[in-house]
């Protein structure tokens, strides 16, 4: 049973996608005690992962016993679990906070659909993570990505159903893009398997199949992480999505978009392959990943929705993790895996918080949240904290990664990447505390009150149920606990970032 | 040097934030949520004192709280300087926690439930600066300290207020963002380490180029300090309650400011290095230029509050001045000064403020004859201005002559002018209040006293009783200050 | 330069036809001819590796005893079967949304729709 653990991960809520909907015909509250289960254990699995490759080193599951590179390859590295626990854990968290949001948002009698969906959702993104076979890759992307239009579409608004569609018009396009590089870099070595190909491509480095394959893969990926440019989907995705999926969309999904991009960048191809080419790939990157970070922050700033504010900086958020993967080296690489658990944290937490706001009292808008603090002090003060995070206060996750990136760049002499990390925390500074300004220190419509009397104003406290607040606090806090226990996944992303680069 | 071991700087840091918990969950009944204050701020005076005596013999106390990163450490380390600034702000924090009180009720203010829980919070990271063992500490409570004093800045709510705290908080945050942090992150990248050292860490780390570039985030980075052309949060900051201006805004949180300079110059640097390369000089004169045009600008403020605000910008400096001069009497000035500007501006604010109770009158033009009606409070407004021109036998003057003495050791005679100016125009702008409040007639019939509250009184009385015995006996700053001396020259 | 074009005629096939699908999703406002556009860009890509699979001379991967012949590859038609469910899992859910999109608009042309919801925000 053990030995197949990594297996599991992916077969249990692949099995549970079907369970569900039957299980809902008997009762709709069944499908989420179900759905809760299999997040659960599929987090206690990646945690008892963590535990094995800590100890044992790599795994390698084979699929079916075939010997790979003939069978299909389930690797478990640092890097995989790395990603896998924060996967599980947002799934899990999302399953706790969506009974209650879920029931308000698309209507009791969808529920077990929506579970089965969701389901299906977390099976592609584990699949995506533990996967050593390249094809497998763009499988489990689509069906995660067809999962997660299925969720989009599902939001309250209609506008949620444009902002679906025009995910999986550019979502097609950029998987369509990644199977066709597949198509190349199998047409060159005859082998799926990474880390086969990994070996066999160094020797076909110069030839104009593998460079165009590398290209074909690097836009098909870009569109999938949602690098600006090609963020177009996203920001509309995330602001009509029902709550729970922007905070789990937003935690897991260009996550493990951007564990792809590792993987291809790093294991299929290598920082050789870059070093043989005409032209620096790494620069391009830097680019593009310097200019979402600045772009995606401005276009926040001058937002009046919350949750397209959010969606926007989490266009500048992904450019802090290309930046990381640009500078090729361990500290960047570990920044931007920092980045990535750090922003899971950070996202997640506001996400499910605007949620709680959207749950009680149906606004999304930025002026809407106007004493807020005195309504909902509890989720408010889990927003704070998460905002803070976001401009990168010491001690808070923010800080971790932005300290990692500062400390590459001036390790490979780019110091004027310092500035662009520092204009952009100010610009998230400055739009996030439009929204603290509001929830804290104005008072909201109707209850202005006069200088010198007692603040009395009958706004009774109505907080978020207990099923939402807590995955919002706990979400919370560990942008806290990780600012300040940095060194624990500091160091397992170390050794990830030192086996990409090895 | 001897180290020891112990968990007390830990909780004197803890004390206030267990209080900004409590009164937290007991706003609902003012009297417990006070006591709780009070309690909480005479529990940290006592533990700051009880770790005293170990820093008289020569001891420092160490505790290591926890590793981030590697390099980066929350640590605390207790040394002569530390407790300077610990003692004088948890000492005078039991003074104004009854002023605020007393000042809170009478004004009948709003959310005073947050107001107090964040007064404690910022006192909490006040004192976590004052013992932080490394730069990285120390910025950390520095940023603990900005955001915690906002919402006292933006207490009142209104356009004003929120104007205000946003520019205050623009100030402090971006010069903390955009100079101090890429100046630590330089520091931890050619030093390695961040934490203070007696002697300095980055000397022979780097090109003198780099140093320099180094030192000037550091100075534009401590905006805190109130020193030009970064000093603009500080007026703006008046919009708060007066307890806030008292405490924070002549005591803590400008204080820590200059505190970093002070920790900055002599732990991150080094005298050595500084007075190799030539910065201290530069840093001189930088700061003689923010006294002077401090106290000119001082001048033409009609508002008490913010001609008070202006003093301490120009104030401040002098405790950069003194320490930029890099000789022991000019240490031992900046040392000392912290303690005896705090007594001397808290005092100042706490009379504006308790005009402000009686009376409602903010500007210096209304007050003709103030002091018939308010004699104590007035009293004691003037030995706080005496202390703030440097009068005999007020605390200023001890400071101010180790100043002296420590521009002549530095041979910088330029500086001799700038302090001679600048009391002149101390005494131009504050003489002239005292003047109008003891000598002008009332403007209409309103004689009989007519003082504040006691509760708003005592304090501001013995805050002025302290400034004069400060005079007399400034025995325990001097030591602590030698000690310092001896550290790093 | 025709050597070129016609001993690799399979990629000019498949590279025109990903660049009428990609003409017709970018071009196109109605929504379901931004489907059939998404449909031909991906068949493009199947065409590309079923072709790649073909050997010349080879005959169909079906294991016949004792003949000494030539097979294609069968690995890449396998893949493609998969990319073809893919395919149509897509499409499916592509028209699923349309027609929720035509219940809540009354249209399905992409201009009306984004008319409609800039009068919504």
């Amino acid at each position: 049973m053990i030995k197949h653990l990594p297996v599991l991960v992916i077969a249990i809520p692949l099995l549970a996608a079907i369970i569900i909907p039957i299980a809902g015909r008997i009762n709709r509250v069944l499908s989420w005690y179900i759905a809760t289960a299999v997040t659960f254990i599929c987090f206690i699995i990646s945690l008892s992962l963590l535990q094995t490759v800590l100890n044992e080193g790599r795994i390698s599951y084979w699929m079916g016993g075939w010997e790979p590179p003939f069978g299909i390859e389930y690797v478990v590295d640092h890097l995989t679990v790395f990603v896998l626990i924060i996967v599980s854990f947002m799934a899990f968290m999302g399953t706790v906070y969506a009974k209650k949001s879920i029931d308000n948002e698309i209507g009791p009698h969808r529920t077990p659909i929506f579970y089965a969906i969701y389901l299906l959702f977390v099976t592609g993104l584990m699949g995506i993570v533990m996967t050593g076979d390249i094809f497998n890759i763009y499988v489990f992307l689509e069906i995660t990505s067809i999962a997660g239009y299925t969720l989009i579409a599902v939001g309250k608004k209609r506008q949620s159903l444009v902002a679906g569609f025009n995910y999986l018009i550019m979502g097609t396009i950029g998987a369509t893009f990644i199977l066709l590089g597949i198509g190349y870099l199998y047409l060159m070595t005859g082998t799926l398997n990474i880390a086969d190909l990994a070996n066999r491509l160094p020797e076909l480095y110069q030839t104009s199949a593998v460079i165009t394959a590398f290209a074909i893969l690097a836009i098909g990926l870009s569109i999938k992480v949602a690098l600006f440019p090609v963020h177009i989907w996203l920001p509309n995705s995330y602001t009509f999505a029902p709550s729970v999926i922007s905070a789990v969309m937003a935690a897991t999904a260009t996550k493990v978009g951007a564990y792809a991009m590792y993987r291809i960048l790093f294991t299929v191809f290598t920082p050789a392959f870059f070093a043989s080419l005409g032209f620096q790939v790494a620069h391009v990157l830097l680019v593009m990943a310097v200019i979402a970070i600045l772009a995606g922050s401005i276009l926040a700033v001058s937002q009046k929705d919350i949750k397209k504010m959010l969606a926007y900086s989490s266009v500048g958020q992904i450019g802090y993790i290309v930046l990381g993967v640009s500078l090729m080296t361990v500290t960047g690489l570990m920044g931007s895996m920092l980045h990535l658990l750090n922003h899971a944290v950070m996202k997640g937490s506001l996400f499910l918080a605007v949620g709680a706001v959207v749950y009680r009292y149906g606004i999304t808008s930025i002026e809407g949240l106007r004493g807020m603090g005195k309504k909902m002090p509890v989720t408010m003060a889990a927003f704070t904290i998460a905002a803070l995070s976001m401009i990168g206060v010491p001690l808070t996750v923010g800080f971790v990664s932005k300290w990692y990136l500062a400390v590459a760049s001036i390790k490979v002499g780019m110091w004027y990447l310092i500035p662009v990390i520092m204009i952009s925390s100010l610009l998230t500074a400055v739009y996030f505390w439009r929204v603290i300004d509001n929830i804290w220190f104005k008072a909201a419509e109707g209850e202005e009150h006069g200088h010198g009397h007692a603040v009395s104003t009958g706004t009774k406290a109505v907080e978020a149920p207990l099923s939402m607040l807590v995955p919002t606090l706990t979400v919370a806090v560990l942008c806290i606990v990780f600012g300040v226990l940095a060194f624990a996944p500091a160091s397992l992303a170390e050794q990830a970032a030192m086996i990409l680069l090895k | 040097m001897e180290i020891v071991h112990s968990s007390v700087p830990l909780y004197a840091v803890l004390v206030s934030l267990l209080a900004v918990f409590l009164i937290g969950v007991s706003g609902r009944y003012p009297n417990l949520r006070e006591s709780w204050t009070l309690i909480a701020a005479l529990t940290k005076f006592g533990l700051v004192l009880s770790m005293l005596p170990i820093i008289l013999e020569g001891k420092v106390i160490e505790y290591h709280l926890v590793t981030v990163l590697p390099g980066l450490d929350i640590a605390f380390r207790v040394d002569a300087l530390g407790i300077t600034l610990a003692l004088t702000a948890s000492f005078l924090w039991i003074l104004t926690s009854i002023y605020a009180i007393g000042y809170m009720r009478s004004l009948n203010e709003h959310a005073q439930t947050r107001f107090f829980m964040f007064f404690a919070l910022a006192l909490s990271a006040a004192m976590g600066s004052a013992f932080s063992a490394n730069i990285f500490t120390l910025f950390v409570f520095y940023e603990i300290i900005t955001v915690s004093t906002y919402p006292l800045v933006a207490h009142e709510e209104n356009e004003d207020a929120l104007k205000g705290a946003r520019r205050y908080l623009a100030y402090l945050l971006g010069t903390s963002v955009f100079f101090l942090l890429p100046a630590i992150f330089l520091t931890y990248f050619y030093a390695g380490t961040l934490d203070f050292a007696s002697q300095g860490i980055l000397m022979g780390t780097a090109s003198n180029t780099v140093i320099a570039i180094i030192f000037v985030l550091y100075m534009a980075g401590i905006a805190k300090a109130g020193m030009m052309p970064f000093h603009l949060w500080l007026p703006s900051a008046m919009v708060a309650p007066t307890p806030v201006s008292a405490l924070l805004h002549a005591v803590a949180v400008v204080k820590v400011g200059v505190f970093t300079v002070i920790r900055v110059v002599l732990f991150i640097f080094g005298v050595d290095l500084l007075a190799e390369i030539g910065l201290g000089t530069y840093l001189a004169y930088f700061a003689s230029f923010t006294i002077i045009t401090a106290s000119i600008i001082a001048l033409r403020q009609d508002n008490l509050k913010l001609r008070l605000a202006y003093s301490t910008i120009s104030q401040l400096s002098y405790i950069v001045l003194a320490v930029a001069l890099l000789t022991p009497s000019g240490i031992l000035s900046s040392v000392m000064h912290i303690t005896i500007h705090a007594f001397g501006k808290i005092t100042l604010f706490f009379v504006a403020g308790a005009i402000y109770v009686a009376t409602h009158k903010k500007f210096i033009s209304e007050m003709d004859g103030i002091g018939r009606q308010m004699p104590f409070t007035m009293g004691a407004f003037t030995v706080g201005a005496l202390s703030m021109i440097a009068v005999p036998p007020v605390a200023g003057i001890v400071s101010k002559w180790y100043l002296t003495l420590g521009a002549i050791e530095a041979d910088l005679l330029p500086i001799l002018i700038v302090i001679i100016a600048s009391t002149l125009l101390n005494a131009a702008y504050f003489l002239p209040i005292v003047y109008r409040a003891f000598f002008k007639e009332p403007a209409s019939g309103e004689v009989g006293m007519k003082e504040a509250p006691a509760m708003v009184v005592v304090p501001l009385a013995l805050t002025a009783i302290g400034t004069v015995v400060l005079f007399f006996w400034p025995n325990l700053i001097m030591e602590l200050g030698k000690m310092v001396v001896a550290l790093v020259v | 330069m025709i050597e070129i074009i016609l001993t690799k005629y399979n990629y000019w096939i498949y590279i025109i036809l990903m660049m009428a699908g990609l003409y017709t999703i970018v071009a196109k406002g109605n929504l379901i001819k931004k489907v059939i556009g998404l449909n031909i860009f991906q068949t493009a890509v199947l065409l590309f590796y079923v072709s790649m699979s073909k050997i010349e001379g080879g005959t169909a991967p079906i294991l016949m005893k004792g003949a000494e012949v030539l097979y294609d590859n069968p690995l890449p038609q396998v893949l493609m079967l998969t990319a073809i469910v893919v395919g149509v899992s897509v499409t499916a859910v592509a028209l699923a949304i349309i027609l929720l999109i035509y219940k809540a608009y009354g249209t399905i042309e992409e201009d009306q729709i984004l008319e409609m919801n800039k009068h919504n925000d």
